[in-house]
């Protein structure tokens, strides 16, 4: 398969076995949309079916863990028990379609407008920053618009990956192997990204970053020597930050409170530990969709959002828990086939880095509701509630099924 | 794509691998491993025990009148606090709600506007931080409204609440026997050990009177309430209870009828003597069977028990407690310490004959005796010659008890009149007077009884420890050579211990150091009138049960047996009946029906240095064979037959229903058997 790969040069797709893509069914106007779509060589036919339906489980099963976790509080409240459900299928239906729209583009067209992506998220994240930015619960995440906010830093997510594939894509080397140059140069690109989100502050998704970035540098090929290398050097970073107290002092907090977490339940070891009460009080089969009594109670914080975990743990118990698990398993499974057999080294890096993504910060999110993680402002792919979030977790998928219509035919 | 990524992306399965292993290896730990513990945990966090406090028992009458109402209702309280933190203030919600209370929004106003300086009545009076209770009787569906659109009425809450009222069944308002009920105190309920039902302002209780007595019957047993609640503590459903006991119900012997003519009789015996001139601003009037149940216990001033609910305003607080108005709190059947004057001779006479002064003798009653160089006079009546103890008591002759007990003091342990010692032996007369339960409590069951004071040699001793070495008065303001007072201060400072035979004698006509209750001088006479046994008087008379079954009778005890002959009593009490017939009350009881109920009784009339005469009547009824004594005390206001006898009269005529007032208890017969009384 690596010769067939080599011998078409994974650099610039082009050609023989794209004869009708997307653009090709688009451009059938004899045939109407749709029809052309299910073609037999229509975009809809080469989608991966099993990520759609996975995502769509996803999202369908986030938006009614969302019913479930506000709908006693409003209704008790006297407010429309339905306002977050309604909310929260809004965000999907447009994440849907997003999702579609963007497995009909070329991905040549992604890397075309990669630095445009790029930009926009800086700007965006630069903005936050700005007295535009709302600040919510110490945090600055987010722009305010009439009826609607926007959290940049959702959207740096993929502005960091097609940046980073971009540039480690276009290596000049022989080998075709990025070398250390570019790798820095990915680096600083995606500095003043990260760099602007750790400000906001957002530690989750600093982190994510920072672990997408790194791992994409590492898939991208470079001298092992060179990944050790820059190993080492964060290893450092680590420790200087540690050493040298540039965390500011909740940060630590939250960050070591999970691993004891009864003796601040006052303060940050209270999320963790409500959670852990939630998740664990589910047994094996849960209580069922709107029967949790504690998730009825509100006594989980953020539940609908990043601990939106603690609802499927109560109401669903340990089975609902290890299907949610394992259908996000496959989402990354998917991801990383997707990789594997991408066209080109751009796609094949924009599918590791959604893949690295939603494996971290699935990870850190359902670990932080279970006692194992620290606790950081992290949404849960698909589930959690949130346009902007629900929006990039369908746009990266979007990406996912555009590179997998390009994918190498020996796969 | 080059290879090293592809190797390199099959590396990138084994930490996906090891991340949803982790997760679901953490997960079993957490929901199959341990899920029973944080179940518990759940529940425990998501459940509160709150106490439900139990309807308190009702107070009722002989005959079943309610005095004492509970019940519960549905209260609608407004949290000025949060309406005040509204844009406009709260304006506009106040005039959502005041139509569904059936008020107009300035009515509502003026209900929850803080009183301040500037602000009249009506008014809240009490703390700003504590919801407003705007109507104490709104209809379930009211309540409903207020609670199902929680969005229109913020900071209103509808709440069953506790609400006491007082009928005052014909006009009784025993307030003072009844007490109130006052929210406990931490201290409190350390104390009693009760338990905390975290509602506040509902947990009262009784603060004085029967309320207190019987506190712990009537309060019940508070019922316990599981319910869910939400992370901010907001109740959200009942997951299991168990009902509160409401408490007993207390039935006493009190009468309205005879309680409320007590009271009107004493009130309007007071209005006589103040526009005769007196400054009097108390009095007591007891009426109670012989056999020891009060009948109705009335205390001048009086006052409305309802200001206790709803907050105490500081006026109304000052006005009960302060002693401007006569101190309306106070009980002062049980709690005033009057002299009893000459009703006090009774015992005097059986002290005597006790001691051996023939009771058929006769003694002189001269116009004056001079003791020790000290001239006793008798009231300014002329000398009558020698007389029986009967026409001592029925003329109230001084001089005859002035000798009595000039003799008495001479021939009884005379050397120990003169020596300080707290083992000195009690005299005969004293002796005979705490047999009939002067100078000790009655036993009651009202938590709030004065004791009297009965002047023995013990007594005096520590009268005069008291005072002359620790105390502040005799030694401190007593100069040797200052005013009369100032010389009798200087005097007992040096000597206060010694038993001088001008105090024996004042004390045999009930003056000088003898004080007694109005209740501890009923009493005696009671004793008197049933042939001899004194009892430890009851206001109660049952606890029943909620439903009806009677829990306990409380019956007054028997204290002991006067140490008296039956014919001595019997002797007394004849003597007592020609003092309403011939003697000094005849002219208050002129016209009296004698004939249908023979009324026997003793005036009296305590001088007080620098004071009005204490006026004083203690009678029973009928003569012959008595069924019930009345006792009338007024201080500051003149004489027994001119303020006391008349009011006696008054309520002797509401008990038989004689001179125009309808028989209270017709045919002067008690209640007996208990009033069937069901909540």
């Amino acid at each position: 398969m690596s010769v067939g790969l080599r011998s078409r040069g994974s650099g610039i797709p082009r050609g023989a076995f794209r004869g009708s893509g997307a653009l090709g069914a688009f451009g059938a106007r004899r045939r109407s949309l749709l029809a052309s779509a299910f073609a037999k060589k229509g975009y809809l036919r080469q989608m991966d079916w099993v990520l759609v339906l996975v995502t769509g489980g996803l999202a369908a099963l986030g938006t009614l863990l969302v019913w479930s976790a506000t709908e006693p509080a409003l209704r008790a409240a006297g407010e429309n028990p339905h306002t977050y459900l309604k909310k929260q299928l809004l965000y999907v239906a447009i994440g849907a379609v997003v999702m579609f729209a963007l497995a009909a583009v070329d991905q040549r067209q992604f890397r075309l407008y990669a630095p445009v992506v790029y930009v926009m998220a800086l700007l965006a994240v630069l903005a936050v920053l700005t007295p535009l930015g709302d600040r919510v619960q110490g945090a600055t995440a987010w722009i305010k618009f009439p009826g609607f906010q926007v959290e940049p830093s959702e959207f740096a997510k993929l502005g960091l990956i097609l940046m980073t594939a971009m540039l480690l894509s276009e290596t000049r080397s022989w080998s075709r192997r990025p070398g250390l140059r570019d790798a820095g140069l990915a680096i600083l690109a995606a500095a003043p990204l990260i760099i602007g989100v750790e400000r906001e502050p957002a530690l989750g998704t600093t982190l994510v970053l920072t672990v997408v970035l790194a791992i994409m540098i590492a898939v991208s090929g470079i001298l092992l020597r060179w990944v050790l290398g820059l190993a080492a050097v964060a290893a450092g970073t680590l420790y200087a930050v540690s050493a040298l107290h540039l965390l500011k002092g909740y940060q630590l907090t939250r960050l070591t409170a999970f691993l004891h977490p009864s003796q601040d339940l006052a303060g940050a070891g209270y999320n963790g530990f409500e959670a852990k009460i939630a998740v664990g009080s589910g047994g094996m089969f849960g209580q069922g969709l709107f029967h949790g009594t504690f998730i009825g109670g509100n006594f989980v914080p953020a539940q609908q959002t990043d601990f939106i975990f603690t609802v499927a743990g109560e109401e669903l118990g340990f089975v609902g828990c290890v299907v949610i698990i394992c259908l996000l398993g496959i989402v990354i499974v998917r991801a990383i086939r997707i990789a594997a057999t991408a066209d080109d080294q751009f796609g094949m890096l924009v599918a590791t880095g959604v893949a690295v993504w939603f494996a971290f910060q699935s990870f850190v999110n359902i670990g932080m509701t279970i006692g194992i993680m620290p606790i950081t402002g992290l949404p849960l792919p698909f589930l959690s509630y949130g346009g902007s979030a629900i929006l990039a977790d369908m746009i990266a998928i979007g990406l996912l099924q555009s590179i997998h219509r390009h994918r190498s035919v020996f796969d | 794509m080059i290879a090293v990524s592809r190797r390199r992306l099959v590396v990138l399965y084994l930490p996906v691998a090891a991340m949803l292993i982790t997760l679901g290896g953490r997960l079993w730990y957490l929901q199959v491993m341990n899920g029973t513990a944080y179940k518990q945990l759940a529940s425990a966090s998501q459940t509160r025990n709150i106490v439900v406090p139990a309807v308190r028992g009702q107070i009722y009458d002989d005959v079943g009148n309610q005095l004492v109402r509970n019940r519960t209702a549905l209260v609608v309280s407004v949290n000025m606090m949060l309406l005040s933190q509204q844009s406009d203030g709260g304006v506009a919600e106040l005039h959502r709600l005041a139509p569904l209370l059936g008020m107009t929004y300035k009515e509502l106003n003026e209900k929850v506007r803080l009183c301040t300086a500037s602000v009249p009545a009506p008014c809240w009076s009490g703390s700003p931080y504590q919801p407003i209770p705007v109507d104490q009787h709104v209809s379930d569906q009211v309540a409903l409204q207020v609670m199902e659109e929680p969005k229109l009425f913020p900071g209103v809450t509808a709440q069953v609440q506790p609400v006491v009222e007082y009928p005052g069944p014909d006009g009784a308002d025993p307030a003072q026997v009844l007490g109130y009920l006052q929210p406990i105190t931490p201290r409190e309920i350390q104390q009693r050990h009760l338990q905390v039902t975290g509602f506040s302002g509902v947990d009262l209780v009784g603060q004085a009177g029967l309320e207190a007595r019987y506190d712990s019957q009537l309060r019940g047993k508070p019922g316990t309430q599981v319910v869910s609640v939400n992370a901010a503590g907001d109740v959200t459903g009942t997951v299991g209870q168990a009902a509160a006991t409401p408490g007993d119900e207390l039935i006493t012997s009190l009468n309205s009828g005879v309680q409320a003519i007590a009271q009107q009789a004493l009130a309007s015996a007071i209005q006589r003597s103040r526009a005769a001139g007196n400054r009097v601003n108390q009095g007591a009037a007891v009426v109670m069977t012989t056999t020891g149940r009060v009948v109705a216990m009335a205390s001048y001033p009086g006052y409305n028990p309802n200001i206790w609910t709803n907050g105490i305003t500081e006026k109304q607080f000052s006005y009960l407690f302060g002693t401007g108005a006569g101190t309306p709190v106070m009980n002062w059947t049980t709690q005033g310490q009057y002299p009893p004057g000459s009703t006090w001779k009774v015992t005097s006479t059986a002290a005597a004959v006790a001691s051996g002064y023939g009771i058929n003798g006769t003694y002189d009653c001269p116009a004056s005796v001079t003791i020790n160089g000290q001239r006793f006079i008798n009231d300014g009546q002329p000398s009558q010659g020698p007389m029986t103890f009967s026409q001592a008591l029925i003329q109230s002759c001084d001089t005859v008890y002035y000798n009595l007990a000039y003799n008495m003091w001479q021939q009884d342990n005379y050397p120990a009149n003169f020596v300080a010692s707290r083992n000195a032996p009690l005299q005969k007369m004293q002796k005979m007077e705490l047999a009939w339960g002067f100078g000790q409590s009655t036993g009651i069951d009202l938590p709030e009884e004065s004791l009297g004071s009965v002047p023995t040699r013990q007594w005096l001793y520590w009268l005069w420890k008291d005072n002359a070495h620790t105390g502040q008065n005799w030694c401190k303001y007593g100069r040797q050579n200052g005013s009369y007072v100032q010389r009798i201060e200087w005097q007992d400072c040096q000597t206060g211990y010694v038993w001088e035979p001008g105090q024996a004698v004042i004390a045999a006509i009930g003056q000088g150091y003898v004080t007694v209750t109005p209740l501890q001088l009923a009493n005696a006479y009671a004793a008197l009138a049933n042939g001899g046994t004194l009892y430890s008087p009851r206001v109660g008379e049952a606890l029943v049960s909620p439903s009806g079954g009677v829990l306990q009778r409380i019956n007054p005890t028997v204290i002991r047996h006067l140490p008296v002959s039956s014919y001595t009593l019997a002797y007394i009490r004849s003597a007592l009946a020609g003092v309403v017939t011939q003697g000094t009350a005849a002219g208050a009881f002129a016209g009296f029906p004698l004939n249908k109920v023979c009324v026997a009784g003793k005036t009296g009339t305590a001088q007080i240095f620098g004071k009005n005469a204490t006026s004083v009547f203690a009678s029973f009824a009928p003569c012959d064979h008595p069924r019930y004594v009345v006792v009338v005390m007024v201080p500051n206001s003149g004489f027994g037959a001119d303020t006391a006898a008349p009011a006696v009269r008054a309520i002797w005529d509401g008990i038989y229903g004689l001179e125009g007032h309808k028989a209270a208890l017709p045919g002067g017969q008690f209640p007996s058997s208990l009033p069937k009384v069901t909540r």
